[in-house]
């Protein structure tokens, strides 16, 4: 990758007029095969997906402001149109913690890394037209956006002791199949398979563009460090999804069909669940971080105006942690019983992870070190992911031990070590991803200044806000609970606290892109200068609808 | 280009349905796994002739019984003995005892599990009454037997040589025709 001279003279010279044509406007949006249409969409997509998960995490923080029940009753009232009894409360708790997760996993961070960026910047990156089956990328967002919808609309529909799906995220049976009666929860796995059948489609597309459609020099050894963390997650996608859809589609045997594979009564076991889940749900967790580590390789190398550090290394360390992510589930579930041979194993293997994810780390600082480094909005937030992430992960080396696991399984610690992993290093990558591309996408300059405060104003709000719940985990305050004991009040009036100025950090990003997109200054084809190196930097801002009619040739 | 597109794209996707097939098949091989590593608590199935070459020892195992019902089985079931003190490596026999304490026949089946889990590897069936349907008439009763032993390999084992006490628990289920989400609403 760090081969490629951004001078993009000679680049320039075969994007004629009359490759910017574009069709009308419902054409361009509704039917499109564009992929850098595709990625806008996705990344809009993903902003309004954001918008409800994160509105919902603030219902959360404002329930669990103070100890007792405030607003809980109220609202599942509302969302009868009657009274609801104090159980229709709790019932709809499991119901936000389950659309928050959902929605945060599948319809924000991973529209917004893979189908967001991933559209956008890996054709571009490698040299390449579009995507390798353009009609297949549209399939792939409708039906993202249609699973959408059919998760929210199990929030309307009986789901067992009131409206929606409160399964909880991970959707353990028993409490999914014999446990939650009503088609909620049945629209809630549909809404999985598709939003899973359309992320399949858009890994077997990127496998196929990145290992077939590169410009000529561009060896699998040059790619960029995006596309090389878009290919891994591709690979993960494509190797977990399918299980997920398996256990689900068990699920709905269970549910409707009279199945027992998790029924205990009928020789099924509900620890067979939890296995198959896991299988999904590790890999799933780098399938969330991987492309941010991409984006965080390609911001650094640009702000130190240097090549990353090790580049090999950062390559495979990607498809290391990849590798080992498919090995390591049953850390989920240390308290179902095991052998302490097991867990040993369980524990030893989660820790190797820590090695090529501390090989990543140690390579961006020492891209920075010595580096002529400077401070502009995507590096500040590249800095803050690196921090948080390290926080996150070494909450992670302590999870990760069989025996503290025990002790700590399903408490405040476990969230607040999630979300410095993902609300704060895949959210920071998105973040830093946004500020750097912006300019790129849509040929307007976001604004530095705003851009530093929402940094500074988001870093202290999530840290206000996640940081106690360490406290609160190694006190012992379990998840998923509505209410808590008086002495968990400090705390978690503090986190929502946290939640507040968090908030205010995100009306300014908001206030930041509706500016720019009005009035923001013009960007130029390599605005960040010569430590941007990568290919997208050598077409104009906004790129020409078709780019690189004559293919680039990387030396 | 050396593969088409077509060609690549048909390979992924060819991976991902195996990796559906892999889902799936992880079900009997989860079963299996159990089953040969009494993973679980998942106790073991002999044959009486293999139960013969087994060496009584003279070290002693609390034997505890457990007895439920679930899914509003109207029926009485119990241990006939809540504990026995066997030596390792000898066949016992315990009795549980079901009364069907309602005015029409309802058919029942049983699973059942060791605790501590790991015990289960070394807890070996010879006969029992487990996964058979059970039919009984109003205000029949009827005793059930286990004939059991624990395999002496139980104290060589390092993470079980410290056991002193195995539970072994049988939940009776009514056996209905109707899917389990039916059930719950009742």
């Amino acid at each position: 990758m760090t081969t490629i001279a951004a001078t993009g003279t000679d680049l320039h010279a075969h994007d004629h007029h009359d490759a910017d044509h574009k069709p009308g406007f419902f054409a361009r949006w509704f039917m499109s095969t564009n992929h850098k249409d595709i990625g806008t969409l996705y990344l809009i997509f993903a902003i309004c997906a954001g918008i409800i998960g994160g509105g919902i995490s603030g219902l959360m923080r404002l329930e669990l402001a103070a100890p007792g029940i405030q607003y809980l009753q109220g609202w599942a009232s509302m969302m009868a149109g009657k009274e609801a009894s104090l159980d229709e409360a709790y019932h709809m708790w499991n119901v936000l913690i389950t659309a928050h997760g959902l929605i945060m996993v599948f319809f924000m961070v991973m529209p917004a890394l893979i189908g967001g960026f991933g559209n956008w910047f890996v054709p571009l990156m490698i040299g390449a037209p579009d995507m390798a089956f353009p009609r297949m990328n549209n399939i792939s967002f409708w039906l993202t956006v249609v699973a959408f919808i059919m998760l929210l609309g199990s929030s309307f529909v009986p789901g067992g002791t009131g409206l929606g799906a409160g399964t909880g995220w991970t959707v353990y049976a028993p409490l999914s199949t014999s446990g939650s009666v009503g088609p909620a929860v049945d629209m809630a796995i549909f809404s999985l398979h598709l939003a899973g059948a359309a992320s399949i489609l858009g890994a077997i597309n990127f496998i196929t563009t990145i290992f077939n459609m590169r410009a000529p020099g561009m060896t699998l050894h040059k790619m960029p460090l995006f596309v090389w963390s878009v290919l891994v997650t591709a690979f993960l996608l494509l190797l977990a999804l399918p299980v997920l859809a398996a256990a689900i589609t068990m699920l709905l045997v269970d549910r409707n069909f009279g199945g027992a594979f998790f029924d205990a009564s009928a020789g099924g076991d509900p620890v067979l669940y939890q296995h198959l889940f896991w299988f999904f749900g590790h890999p799933e967790v780098y399938i969330m971080i991987l492309p941010g580590f991409g984006i965080i390789s390609q911001i650094v190398a640009t702000f130190s105006r240097k090549p990353v550090f090790g580049y090999l290394g950062m390559a495979y360390a990607m498809v290391a942690i990849g590798v080992v992510g498919f090995v390591v589930w049953a850390h989920h579930m240390f308290t179902t019983g095991m052998s302490v041979d097991m867990k040993m194993y369980f524990t030893a293997a989660t820790m190797v992870i820590a090695v090529p994810t501390g090989i990543k780390i140690f390579s961006w600082i020492a891209t920075m070190w010595g580096g002529s480094v400077s401070f502009k909005t995507p590096m500040v937030w590249a800095m803050g992911f690196i921090f948080m992430f390290t926080v996150g992960g070494v909450t992670g080396v302590v999870l990760a031990n069989g025996g503290l696991d025990d002790n700590l399984h399903d408490t405040y610690y476990v969230v607040a070590h999630f979300h410095y992993v993902l609300s704060l290093g895949a959210v920071f990558s998105l973040f830093a991803g946004f500020y750097y591309w912006f300019g790129k996408m849509s040929g307007r300059h976001l604004n530095e200044f705003l851009g530093h405060l929402h940094f500074w104003i988001f870093f202290i709000g999530v840290n206000v806000l996640f940081f106690p719940m360490h406290f609160l985990g190694n006190s012992g305050m379990p998840r998923r609970y509505p209410d808590y004991p008086e002495a968990f009040a400090y705390w978690n009036g503090v986190a929502s606290f946290g939640y507040a100025i968090m908030a205010v950090g995100v009306l300014i990003f908001f206030v930041n892109v509706i500016w720019s997109l009005v009035a923001g200054r013009r960007a130029e084809d390599n605005y960040w200068g010569e430590g941007a190196t990568t290919l997208e930097w050598t077409l104009t801002s906004p790129p020409p609808y078709h780019q690189f009619e004559t293919l680039p040739v990387i030396k | 280009m050396a593969i088409s597109n077509a060609k690549t794209g048909f390979l992924a996707a060819a991976l991902a349905v195996s990796m559906v097939g892999v889902g799936f098949a992880a079900v009997p091989l989860y079963r299996l796994f159990c089953q040969v590593t009494g993973f679980g608590g998942t106790t073991m199935r002999v044959d009486a002739a293999q139960a013969a070459t087994v060496a009584v020892t003279n070290k002693t195992m609390v034997i505890r019984f457990d007895a439920n019902q679930r899914g509003g089985l109207p029926w009485e079931f119990k241990p006939e003995r809540p504990t026995d003190t066997v030596s390792i490596g000898a066949k016992d026999m315990s009795i549980f005892l079901a009364k069907n304490l309602s005015n029409e026949p309802v058919t029942g089946t049983a699973t059942f599990n060791v605790t501590p889990e790991l015990a289960g590897k070394y807890f070996n069936k010879i006969q029992c009454f487990c996964f058979t349907e059970q039919t009984l008439k109003p205000g029949e009763q009827v005793r059930m037997p286990v004939l059991y032993y624990v395999d002496p390999k139980i104290m060589t084992d390092p993470n079980t040589k410290d056991i002193e006490e195995i539970t072994l628990s049988y939940t009776f289920y009514p056996v209905e025709k109707p899917n389990t989400v039916d059930q719950a609403v009742n």
